[in-house]
């Protein structure tokens, strides 16, 4: 059993992170009171800019690994500002921002394909991925080390860094007050004079640049090339969100859970212990628990009080 | 009503002029881009055809997200809707020996019954717990596909290939020779007809009866229709049952019509197309129906444009997308009309007012 524990664990954790840190983004989104439905089409976007990015540069560049993280940077670029169009429609245009958010995964699901077939032909771009290693020293603490610091990614600190941060940011600072107020209550924040749509601007831009991310850790960790899709994680991360109840250290957990789940169902059949079990069983699994989480949260959901509405100033 | 012709109407111009800025940035040339693609789609009755039957489950697609969102539902859980009705009715079809006529009359029942099934779900969510449809059909679209991934090889395995369900004997197939002949060929089958008869039946149910104004009070008030006496929570879940029940009968038409099995590992997308049909159709059936029909027309070119061209097919996509982005954003062609409208008046004062100075 301990060995199938630490079998999984390392693919557990590689397969949270970028659910994780788009949840993240999804959740100063929401928490700014604007719904991010189009989470899976910013990935998209980012896993393309990534992929293209890093693609290019490989080819001028080979062997150097720097270019890896150029890539990541530019997806967060390309997520942020491919989340403009979101927070336009949203924020100036009070458009139905579930509407919004669908258009947005329509519109990068398609157009990512259509430029990486002008460019591949058969619009997957492979590009190989990071090399997992072990962490010297930590890997070889008894239980822990084990679990966490093998076969383990850089990307992977990069992001438990940004979601301490983002914690900080969100209830220490006056920016995530500001944040948080405009999600609960826009009227009494512009009424202390904070500007809204401002806000708002910032909480989708991040979630823009977090997904970006997200959608690029994918193709630099597991997968090693970009398909077009990122298999419905933007739609699992927002399930995550409103699993973990818009809460940083809920979203943690939340992905987490996802992440073990969905690995136990992908290896369940290369691994006796798990084979016992049906595996559409396991591959259902997250998504029922998913609906009875949100029957069993529906009393005390700690929702955004304002999300979903178009901010009107003049509205009573 | 007037008001949304228009928006729609721009959100599509738009879209077209975008997809054209897409294939000049690729290098491509916009005009013999879309003169083929037209022509890919109406060049002769075997591609008029399959015109048509690529827009059939679109229109049904579109009229179950258009009927819940009257009741201001978002069915975001067509696609599995379809792919569980389709999956009900292929099982009828393959297991029952009958006459033809009643043989798909049960078989669209089935369809209705499965997509109804699924859509329920999320409806009574909503109805008792408040959980929001979004989420929660989007849950139901991921259970849908990992049920008919392993349902399909179980049950239906096909002769060959373990991916897909066994081919649907003539019997079960809403094709018929007929269309076939007349149309040279062409995969277009009676799923055309259900479809329209589908968008009478809806069109009058939403306009004509109380069921259906009872649908839309909720749908614009959901407190006010309480105070009224309505019965609201009954009301969410027959709207969603209804617009599940309509995806299942797509799925009939998409995998006894236009196909004759169900591939497995995939999720229909005709179903998300169906939030952009409804969405430029403004919600309308009849503006359902015409909608679908143009993204037929662009989906069903795409290939032949390609062909031709080498402009990735993808091209019909991102113009579907785009023109999605436009509709929901109509402020902005409102906003766009207004300007053009005082332009107009304002030319129109002060070329009069400078003929009295003459």
């Amino acid at each position: 059993m301990w060995t199938t524990i630490t079998q999984i664990a390392p693919y557990a954790i590689v397969f949270t992170i970028p659910l994780l840190i788009t949840a993240l983004g999804g959740l100063f989104s929401e928490r700014s009171g604007v719904v991010n439905i189009g989470l899976e089409g910013l990935m998209i976007m980012g896993a393309f800019a990534g992929a293209f990015t890093i693609f290019k540069l490989q080819a001028q560049y080979p062997n150097n690994p720097s270019v890896m993280w150029i890539g990541l940077l530019v997806a967060m670029l390309a997520g942020m500002l491919f989340s403009l169009l979101h927070a336009f429609a949203s924020i100036n245009l009070s458009a139905n921002q579930v509407i919004s958010g669908t258009a947005i995964n329509m519109i990068a699901g398609a157009i990512t394909i259509f430029l990486a077939r002008n460019m591949t032909g058969s619009g997957n771009i492979h590009i190989g991925s990071f090399v997992p290693f072990n962490v010297p020293w930590l890997s070889e603490i008894p239980i822990i080390g084990p679990l966490i610091f093998t076969k383990t990614y850089w990307t992977t600190w990069l992001i438990l860094i940004i979601v301490g941060l983002s914690s900080f940011i969100l209830y220490k600072t006056p920016f995530g007050l500001r944040l948080r107020a405009c999600g609960e209550h826009p009227h009494a924040a512009e009424a202390a004079g904070v500007n809204v749509k401002r806000m708002r601007y910032f909480g989708v831009m991040i979630s823009g640049a977090f997904s970006g991310l997200g959608g690029a850790i994918i193709i630099v960790t597991y997968a090693g090339e970009f398909t077009g899709s990122v298999a419905g994680l933007g739609f699992l991360a927002l399930a995550s969100l409103i699993f973990g109840q818009w809460k940083p250290l809920g979203v943690l957990g939340a992905t987490l859970f996802f992440g073990i789940a969905s690995t136990v169902a992908n290896v369940s059949q290369v691994i006796p212990s798990l084979a016992v079990f049906p595996p559409i069983i396991l591959k259902v699994f997250p998504y029922v628990v998913t609906l009875i989480a949100l029957i069993v949260f529906s009393k005390s959901s700690r929702a955004p009080k304002a999300v979903g509405e178009p901010y009107d100033s003049g509205k009573r | 009503m007037n008001n949304k012709i228009v928006v729609s109407l721009f959100a599509v111009v738009f879209g077209l002029l975008a997809g054209a800025i897409l294939m000049l940035v690729t290098g491509h040339n916009p005009i013999t881009g879309y003169s083929y693609l037209l022509e890919g789609g109406l060049k002769n009755p075997e591609r008029i055809g399959n015109t048509l039957a690529t827009a059939t489950p679109l229109i049904f697609s579109g009229l179950s997200v258009a009927f819940a969102f009257r009741t201001g539902l978002f069915n975001i859980g067509v696609a599995g809707q379809l792919l569980f009705g389709g999956f009900c009715a292929s099982a009828v079809g393959l297991s029952l020996d009958l006459p033809k006529a009643l043989l798909l009359t049960l078989m669209l029942l089935a369809g209705f019954v499965g997509g109804a099934l699924w859509a329920v779900v999320p409806g009574f969510l909503k109805a008792k717990f408040n959980v929001h449809e979004v989420v929660s059909s989007i849950m139901m679209n991921w259970i849908a596909y990992w049920t008919i991934y392993y349902a399909v090889p179980a049950y239906l395995k096909g002769e060959f290939l373990e991916t897909e369900s066994k081919a649907l004997p003539d019997t079960a197939s809403l094709k018929v020779s007929f269309l076939t002949e007349m149309f040279d060929g062409s995969y277009i089958n009676l799923g055309l007809f259900v479809a329209v008869l589908a968008t009478i039946i809806i069109s009058f149910i939403i306009n004509k009866t109380t069921f259906g104004y009872e649908l839309k009070a909720v749908g614009h008030n959901r407190h006010a229709a309480e105070y009224s006496g309505i019965a609201v929570n009954r009301s969410i879940i027959l709207s969603m049952a209804i617009s599940g029940g309509i995806a299942g009968i797509g799925g009939v038409a998409l995998y006894a019509g236009n196909a004759s099995n169900i591939q497995i590992g995939i999720l229909p997308s005709q179903g998300f197309d169906g939030i952009a049909v409804a969405l430029l159709g403004a919600n309308a059936p009849v503006g359902v129906l015409l909608s679908a029909l143009f993204f037929g027309l662009l989906y069903s070119g795409r290939g032949f444009m390609n062909a031709m061209t080498d402009i990735p097919p993808e091209i019909a996509d991102s113009i579907i997308a785009i023109i999605i982005y436009f509709a929901a954003t109509s402020i902005l062609i409102e906003r766009l009309v207004r300007w053009l409208i005082r332009r107009k008046a304002n030319a129109k004062s002060s070329a009069e007012h400078e003929g009295k100075v003459k």
